[in-house]
């Protein structure tokens, strides 16, 4: 195994320019899951960020926050201000395995890793977030809602490294995440939605979901349905919008059957009242 | 297949990065393999196993130590991202300050036991955490199939000094 | 008294297996890994090889380099020490491999293909299976057992109504915390050389004969040595044995230590589960609810092997009735054989299945007559005098219907119960309900059991004047050690600091049978008592037996006299009086005696996503006397809580009969965060035969939550829920649609 330790985003840069097959690592949670098993795993080369302090910053501007790709979780909770700005990241943040795992993982780790399960990147996303994707030759930045390709490919070439994530500051009059897991803490999510409405927006929600998908999805259709005035009365009114946007399948967390109903009661009961059209 | 085994030299891929951090107090600074965990560095290089693998997979805490302050499973580490960093384990903490998680029953088996401490530990140091969080939901990192939870949770309110939780 | 290495487990001084430097007997240790089948059933084809790897460097054990029988003994010894030439699960071993260095052996084992030519496997233990299925007799059961007392027929004529019900427990997996960790090296003896295995285990006695049986040694030629054991829960009662077989071979061969330490992985998928059940009820009701007649039907899925399934079904059965009496009973049963990986001993032993059968059915039968469960349960709940399905006359004066009575004001039942069903008119997505469970638990091993183990506990006077109590039986995190050490003291009459607790080790403890059966403190607790009696008779004058610092005295004093030589007392089981039982036609005197116990659980379901969450639980149990309060405390909130996971998330998920969530990522235990405070109340009715008066308490808390929860589920959502886990998934598809 070769494993490169460099201490700015340029030397890292640098190295990701000379050599497309470095794996980059942050926390490096879902690395080393069952490491010892995943032998061949040991002899490819790695690109240890962890140490590129300048990535370790949280920064807010007069319209956005920018999280330096190195943030963690538990950074974001620590943050007095997320709070109240932005609380989805919070009560996803919390939500994440346990502290033992909060403490490491971070948010563009979450995003670089690609799990159609991944449980920061539906607020994210919710939050209309972009990420900056940094190279030798410059840096780009992208909507996160426009990141992902396919299951576990992205946007991302081989020489850019995820270095910031920001969001805009807005006003949102509604916002709601519900993680479905297998029990209260510790679980990979079943079903994951987030939902936010833009107060004075002309198209003002904005609905992702997670692990009914190959990718993290925002859901046009769904937030088609709710901007329309037509009514929603009970859960399998969402039915259609459901259909067309995501693609549950079973799998050995859950079943398709029970993301689709279940995804459909969480937008029943969460919009229940808050949107004119479900009643 | 072969009827005589013939013995072959240790495999010796150490050496490879060499690394520097404060474990416990004490500066080390030692070679070790790139492909190393750090649970394998401090219970088989280092010689301290008092932090357990319990799956391997950051699921149930048994590994849990202090880096920098935060509890982290040593089983997710690579060895090398600890340097420069504050460590601390199971064996940073006198047995002599465990009696109240003693007396309420946090330990049965003892495998998950370490972890427990350790987390349990950091809440108790760290104790404004409960302002915003339930000991439940802090110590959720840590499976125990023996005790059924309470006798940590109730260890863990002797141990910070919080009047038990009025159950008999 | 506290829990004696409880300092050294908190502060991580206690060295398990894993802990324990490649020095002294492991110098020059190699690491151990198992080969193992891809398949579920088939014929070995052949196992290659990886090319990469020199295996002149590696230690290969096949089966042909067992000296003895290819056998595990036990019940049937039907189950090879390494597949010979055929598998018949998922993950069986067949080959054994050793290097010093653990990731190239890793690598090394992972290049190795098996080969299988298959056959058809039987994967669902509730279908009849196929003529090219058969792999066993002419029907592939393993056994078949049957309780019958009265005329259950004549009964179902008369009935008021016949309620009838079928339900389902899923596999179970242990997840002890220490997953299975095993050492072996050669030493050298007075008979020749000697094979010495070291490890976790709960059945020292169990491991040595397997190596006596597969080595074709004598006791005097292998040695098993207990190391400290992190968690047991009957996942560590026949498998060691396997195991400990495996590191010796590779032992014998590279004539070096080995270690075998099983990752969570490997652990999960290869060792013994939970035995699936399915268990049919037709039961008669009179008008006032009183039980008139019990029809049982029960099957278990008995796995690729033997292994303890015929016991675990005797005791499924005798426990199938419930705590009830019932005049006319017919209770039929077998386990049947699979190509599921082998199914063993997992707390409770098959009783928490047909228990779960059981309550879900009396639920049932009260839905049926319009009787509330609780009400159900105190009309036909057993009073001493009163026979069970064997026909055995309950005694030892606990009142079961106090029990029940209590337990329903601890809990706060009937203002939960009101305050719930005014919740769940107002809320638009969360339901609550509470439920009860009543149950029973047969203490030590079932019927004559006990009388065949025969077991023998020595006590040792040292010169210190101490005595150090010797016997087979384990800790492994549910207090022995503690508990034996409180008995042996009260005993003799001496302080805790006079007794120790010696090391399991073949060469020096007798065999007091295994760790095992909630039988440790009530069966060999008394045998303590015992020995330690025989050792006070032997040193006072005229049979008057000493006690206190006339007997340490008195220890020392003999040992001054008769320097170098060992002084021991000793005790032999012998069985209550007037205890019979016929196991042939299954009546009679089933236990020696049961502990009682009564669940009540509260919950909360999510109707957007069918989650059920325990909100409070209350276990009142009566374990006979209780030896130390904060252990068996432990012991029943740890079982509750192992049994909250059982009813709700642990689901097994099979792919080829093998365990396809093999991690403790998919294999979802409850955390701190996904239970309740477990609220524990005893009530102590002491059991004159049990050491210190007591009856076991590991077993009898895993019986009730499960039937307890989704009693309450039902109360909260009308969900008639009859097999379990009762996951999310499967509530969903019970409650109505658009919830």
């Amino acid at each position: 195994m070769n494993v490169f330790m460099p201490n700015t985003l340029a030397e890292a840069c640098d190295l990701c320019a000379k050599q497309p097959d470095l794996i980059p690592l942050a926390g490096a949670t879902d690395l080393l899951v069952h490491w010892p098993l995943r032998q061949s795993e040991h002899d490819k080369s790695y690109l240890d960020l962890s140490k590129l302090r300048e990535l370790r910053k949280i920064t807010w501007a007069a319209d956005s926050l920018t999280l330096g790709a190195l943030t963690t979780y538990w950074d974001v909770l620590q943050d007095s201000r997320a709070k109240s700005e932005f609380p989805l990241l919070c009560e996803s943040a919390r939500q994440v395995g346990a502290i033992q795992i909060q403490s490491r993982g971070t948010w563009a780790g979450n995003i670089a890793n690609g799990s159609p399960a991944a449980d920061g990147v539906p607020v994210l996303m919710a939050y209309d977030a972009s990420v900056t994707l940094t190279s030798k030759s410059g840096a780009r930045s992208v909507p996160l809602h426009e990141y992902y390709t396919g299951y576990r490919k992205s946007v991302r070439r081989t020489d850019e490294l995820i270095s910031t994530i920001t969001m805009p500051l807005r006003k949102y009059d509604f916002s709601v995440f519900h993680k479905v897991g297998a029990r209260r803490a510790q679980a990979i999510t079943k079903i994951g939605l987030a939902v936010t409405r833009e107060a004075s927006a002309a198209a003002p929600w904005r609905v992702v979901a997670n692990s009914v998908a190959a990718t993290v999805k925002r859901c046009p259709a769904i937030e088609q349905l709710l901007q329309s005035a037509s009514p929603i009365r009970k859960p399998d009114d969402f039915s259609s919008a459901i259909a067309a946007d995501v693609t549950p399948i079973d799998d050995i967390r859950s079943t398709a059957d029970y993301r689709r109903t279940v995804l459909a009661r969480l937008l029943y009961h969460s919009l229940n009242g808050v949107c004119p059209s479900v009643t | 297949m072969q009827e005589h085994f013939i013995p072959s030299p240790i495999h010796d891929r150490s050496a490879a990065v060499s690394i520097r951090f404060n474990l416990n107090g004490r500066d080390v600074d030692i070679p070790i393999d790139p492909t190393e965990r750090l649970l394998d560095t401090l219970r088989y290089r280092l010689k301290l196993p008092g932090s357990k693998e319990g799956c391997g997979e950051g699921e149930c805490g048994a590994c849990t130590v202090i880096i920098d302050d935060l509890p982290a499973n040593a089983c997710l580490i690579p060895t090398f991202q600890v340097r420069g960093c504050k460590v601390r384990t199971i064996e940073s903490i006198p047995a002599s300050s465990l009696q109240p998680m003693l007396e309420a029953g946090a330990t049965q088996c003892g495998a998950c036991t370490p972890g427990v401490v350790v987390t349990a530990n950091w809440i108790k140091e760290h104790s404004d955490v409960l302002a915003s969080n339930t000991m439940r939901a802090l110590m959720a990192g840590n499976l125990c199939r023996c005790t059924g939870y309470d006798g940590i949770i109730d260890g863990l309110e002797k141990w910070i000094g919080k009047p038990p939780g009025g159950r008999s | 008294m506290q829990r004696l290495e409880g300092l050294s487990k908190l502060s991580g001084a206690e060295r398990y297996l894993d802990d324990e430097p490649l020095e002294g007997t492991l110098k020059g240790c190699l690491w151990g890994m198992t080969v193992r089948s891809p398949a579920s059933r088939g014929k070995i084809r052949q196992i290659s090889y990886g090319s990469d790897f020199d295996w002149s460097h590696f230690v290969v054990v096949e089966p042909r380099d067992i000296p003895g029988p290819n056998e595990t003994y036990l019940i049937e010894n039907d189950q090879p020490v390494l597949a010979p030439g055929y598998v018949r699960h998922m993950h069986e071993a067949v080959a054994l491999v050793a290097h010093e260095d653990r990731n190239l052996l890793r690598r090394a084992v992972a290049s190795i293909q098996v080969e299988i030519d298959p056959d058809p496997p039987v994967l669902d233990f509730r279908i009849a299976p196929r003529p090219d299925q058969i792999q066993r007799g002419t029907d592939n059961i393993i056994k078949r057992l049957q309780i019958k007392k009265g005329d259950v027929h004549a009964a179902f004529a008369n009935a008021y109504k016949i309620v009838e019900g079928e339900y389902e427990t899923g596999a179970q997996e242990h997840v002890y915390i220490e997953n299975n960790a095993m050492s072996a090296w050669m030493e050298e003896g007075p008979n020749g050389d000697v094979v010495v295995v070291r490890g976790s285990m709960q059945c020292p006695y169990y491991v040595l004969n397997a190596l006596k049986h597969a080595l074709q040694r004598d006791e005097t030629r292998v040695r098993v040595i207990q190391a400290p054991t992190g968690g047991g829960f009957g996942g560590k009662e026949d498998y060691p044995s396997t195991i400990a077989l495996h590191c010796a071979l590779l032992a014998l061969k590279a004539r070096r230590p080995v270690k075998i330490i099983y990752d969570r992985s490997e652990d999960m998928a290869a060792t013994p589960k939970r035995h699936p059940s399915l268990v049919r009820h037709k039961t008669a009701v009179a008008k006032d609810g009183r039980l008139l007649a019990q029809h049982i039907e029960v099957i278990l899925d008995g796995g690729a092997y033997v292994t303890l399934s015929p016991v675990v079904l005797s005791r499924g059965i005798i426990h199938a009735a419930g705590p009830y009496f019932c005049e006319n009973v017919l209770i039929e049963s077998k386990a049947v054989l699979t190509n599921c990986v082998p199914y063993g001993a997992f707390r409770g032993f098959g009783a928490p299945q047909t228990i779960f059968a059981c309550e879900r059915q009396m639920d049932r039968i009260a839905h049926a007559v319009g009787l509330e469960p609780v009400e159900v349960r105190r009309i036909n709940l057993l009073r001493d005098g009163q026979t069970t399905s064997t026909q055995q006359i309950v005694s030892g004066g606990t009142d079961r219907h106090a029990l029940l009575d209590s337990a329903v004001r601890a809990s706060d039942y009937d203002k939960h119960k009101r305050e719930s069903e005014a919740f769940n008119k107002t809320h638009p997505y969360l339901r609550r309900g509470i439920g009860v469970a009543t149950v029973l638990h047969g203490a030590g091993f079932t019927g004559n059991g006990e009388v065949y183990l025969n077991s023998k506990v020595d006590v040792g006077g040292r010169s210190d004047g101490k005595i150090e109590v010797l016997a087979a039986s384990t800790e492994m995190g549910q207090g022995t050690n503690t508990a034996f050490t409180a008995i042996a003291a009260e005993a003799a009459g001496l302080n805790a600091t006079d007794i120790v607790i010696g090391v399991p080790d073949t060469f020096r403890v007798p065999n007091s049978g295994p760790t095992v059966a909630s039988r440790t403190v009530m069966v060999v607790g008394k045998l303590i008592e015992r020995a330690i009696d025989d050792l006070a008779v032997q040193l006072g004058q005229n049979g008057k037996p000493l006690r206190g610092s006339a007997l340490k005295a008195a220890i020392s004093d003999w040992h001054k006299k008769n320097p170098g030589k060992e002084l021991k007392g000793r005790a032999t089981y012998a069985p209550p009086p007037n205890v019979k039982f016929d196991d042939k036609n299954y009546v009679g005197d089933a236990y020696a005696t049961y502990a009682w116990g009564v669940c009540i659980a509260h919950v909360e379901v999510d109707l957007r996503t069918a989650a059920i969450r325990v909100l409070d639980f209350t276990a009142m149990q009566d374990i006979g006397k209780v030896i130390n309060p904060v252990l068996a405390k432990g012991q029943v909130q740890g079982g509750v809580v192992q049994a909250i996971g059982w009813a709700l998330s642990e689901e097994f998920k099979f792919k080829d009969g093998g365990m396809l969530n093999n991690t403790l990522t998919n294999y979802i235990i409850p955390t701190s965060d996904d239970v309740p405070p477990i609220r524990v109340i005893f009530h102590e009715t002491p059991y004159p035969f049990g050491g210190g008066g007591a009856k076991g308490v590991g077993e009898l808390p895993m019986d009730g939550p499960a039937p307890a929860i989704l009693s309450a589920v039902a109360h909260a959502t009308g969900a008639d829920a009859k097999a379990i886990p009762l996951t999310p998934e499967k509530l969903l598809s019970l409650l109505p649609q658009n919830c």
